[in-house]
């Protein structure tokens, strides 16, 4: 296969060994589903356990004495309200309010966070933090290559990984993180996921990624833990309503229309976006990302067109069955007044107009104990 | 791997027929199932409706995409495989089987011969993963 081109995590012959199905997922050589297929591993990590290998994303590191300040430029989320260890959902924005990237911001101490970025932006993202770091005592560096990640997520996900982890998860709250050893190799260990469900996320050594993969597959099995691909994690992350960058998020939109303002801290002072964010806030949105049902029989993908009444008004951003919930979902843009709860409106499905009406969400959310 | 059994016959377009007497059975390939993953949804033609050959008879959807389907050869729908109504994913774990979808009256058997066997079949999927 001419694949030469494409990235590979140090986990990719193993995917291949193991049976993954690998695509050319933005510019990596990823695999997008394992033999159980896409809606078992769905249902594994709703129900019980699964894995993914996303060593793809990147990681920055910024510190320095005006690391805090660098991150509070840099991102629309308060970042001074984060305790050492703990983890922030954010974004680093363009001038205009727009994404840059999301991100997770984690805080070692007011000198050192840790930035967990998309894989596709990873390189953009330390240019754009580099260029914007000019006057700020603070060091950047794009740690991405040494660190594999994996994500182990469902309810189960504690109870396997506790097996293999020297510090205690249960006194690790959600979005908090620590550091310890996964059989013995030290590892950034994140109570964090992009599914919708409890899981965990460990950063470690790209060397030993087999061991520390297969060890996870092993100490799961009494759980029934299953590798799983990114279309399984697209379809979690979508029936939970999280954004993906390039789908729902990009540099032409708004934190605001992407109904992320509770990421935008407008009274934490300056940040880049600020301004445009606060204009927007006081004009007023004309439109804003809604999640949808598809009321006829039939399944609205990513691109297609949406329409109140004659008049196209912009497309899907992200649509697929909802393995869990057994609806067809997805999200899009619509005209501020007809982005309510309720409203019914119509989608192009190759030549035929389908019902859709705007619904209350996440579509899925866990129930916490 | 996928299997290509030699009983079938093939289509560039991933579909099988088996022919019995003049009843052509059609369905997906096992390489075609496994490109799609997991199917949701399978649209098919109602009975007696007349095909003509490599015409469009339906659609099938996976979580992840969709395709288009198109016989192999002309003819008239005898029946349709209705268990594809509940299950799906019997295109995924059976395609030779179960996971049958139309069963057509040929117009013209002699058009079966255009067709290509398992071997030839194998070959032309093994040339599209090379692209």
């Amino acid at each position: 296969m001419s694949n030469t081109q494409l990235k590979k995590t140090a986990l990719n012959e193993v995917h291949r060994k193991q049976g993954g199905k690998m695509v050319d997922f933005g510019g990596w050589d990823m695999p997008v589903q394992y033999p159980a297929g896409t809606i078992a591993e769905h249902m594994a990590i709703r129900t019980g356990v699964g894995m993914f290998d996303v060593s793809h994303m990147g990681e920055i590191e910024i510190k320095g004495p005006q690391a805090l300040a660098l991150v509070q430029h840099l991102t629309s989320n308060d970042a001074s309200k984060l305790a050492d260890f703990q983890i922030q959902y954010s974004g680093l924005m363009t001038p205009n309010g727009c994404f840059v990237d999301d991100i997770l911001v984690h805080r070692f101490a007011a000198d050192h966070y840790f930035l967990c970025v998309n894989a596709s932006n990873s390189d953009k993202d330390f240019d754009w933090i580099k260029s914007n770091s000019a006057g700020f005592d603070a060091q950047v560096t794009n740690v991405s290559a040494n660190y594999s990640q994996l994500a182990i997520q469902g309810p189960r996900a504690v109870k396997v990984m506790q097996r293999l982890i020297d510090v205690d998860l249960s006194a690790i709250q959600y979005y908090w993180f620590t550091t310890g050893h996964v059989d013995g190799v030290p590892a950034i260990i994140a109570r964090t996921g992009y599914t919708g469900e409890d899981g965990i996320e460990i950063y470690f050594d790209p060397a030993e990624s087999e061991r520390i993969w297969n060890k996870i597959l092993e100490a799961g099995q009494p759980e029934g833990l299953i590798p799983c691909g990114l279309a399984s994690r697209n379809t979690l992350r979508l029936e939970a309503k999280m954004a993906l960058y390039g789908h729902e998020i990009d540099d032409t939109t708004t934190a605001l229309e992407a109904d992320l303002g509770w990421i935008c801290k407008l009274g934490k002072g300056e940040f880049i976006g600020r301004d445009r964010l606060v204009e927007q806030k006081e004009k007023g949105l004309t439109r804003k990302l809604v999640g949808f049902e598809v009321l006829d029989k039939g399944i609205a993908r990513d691109g297609y067109p949406v329409f109140i009444g004659d008049q196209e008004v912009g497309h899907v951003t992200s649509g697929s069955p909802a393995p869990y919930l057994k609806k067809n979902i997805g999200l899009a843009y619509l005209p501020i007044e007809h982005a309510a709860v309720g409203t019914k409106f119509e989608i192009d499905v190759r030549g035929r107009r389908l019902a859709a009406e705007v619904v209350p969400t996440p579509f899925y959310k866990r129930s916490r104990q | 791997m996928a299997s290509y059994p030699d009983n079938l016959h093939y289509t560039k377009d991933h579909e099988w027929i088996r022919v019995e007497g003049d009843t052509g059975t059609i369905g997906i390939t096992d390489f075609a199932q496994e490109q799609l993953g997991d199917v949701v949804h399978v649209d098919l033609p109602r009975v007696g409706e007349t095909l003509e050959a490599h015409a469009h008879f339906g659609e099938i959807e996976s979580v992840k995409t969709f395709s288009e389907l198109f016989t192999p050869v002309s003819g008239e729908v005898l029946e349709i495989n209705e268990a594809l109504n509940d299950s799906p994913e019997l295109v995924n774990s059976e395609p030779y089987g179960g996971g049958w979808m139309i069963k057509i009256k040929l117009s013209d058997a002699g058009e079966v011969d255009s067709l290509l066997n398992a071997s030839e079949y194998e070959d032309f999927v093994e040339s599209q993963k090379e692209d």
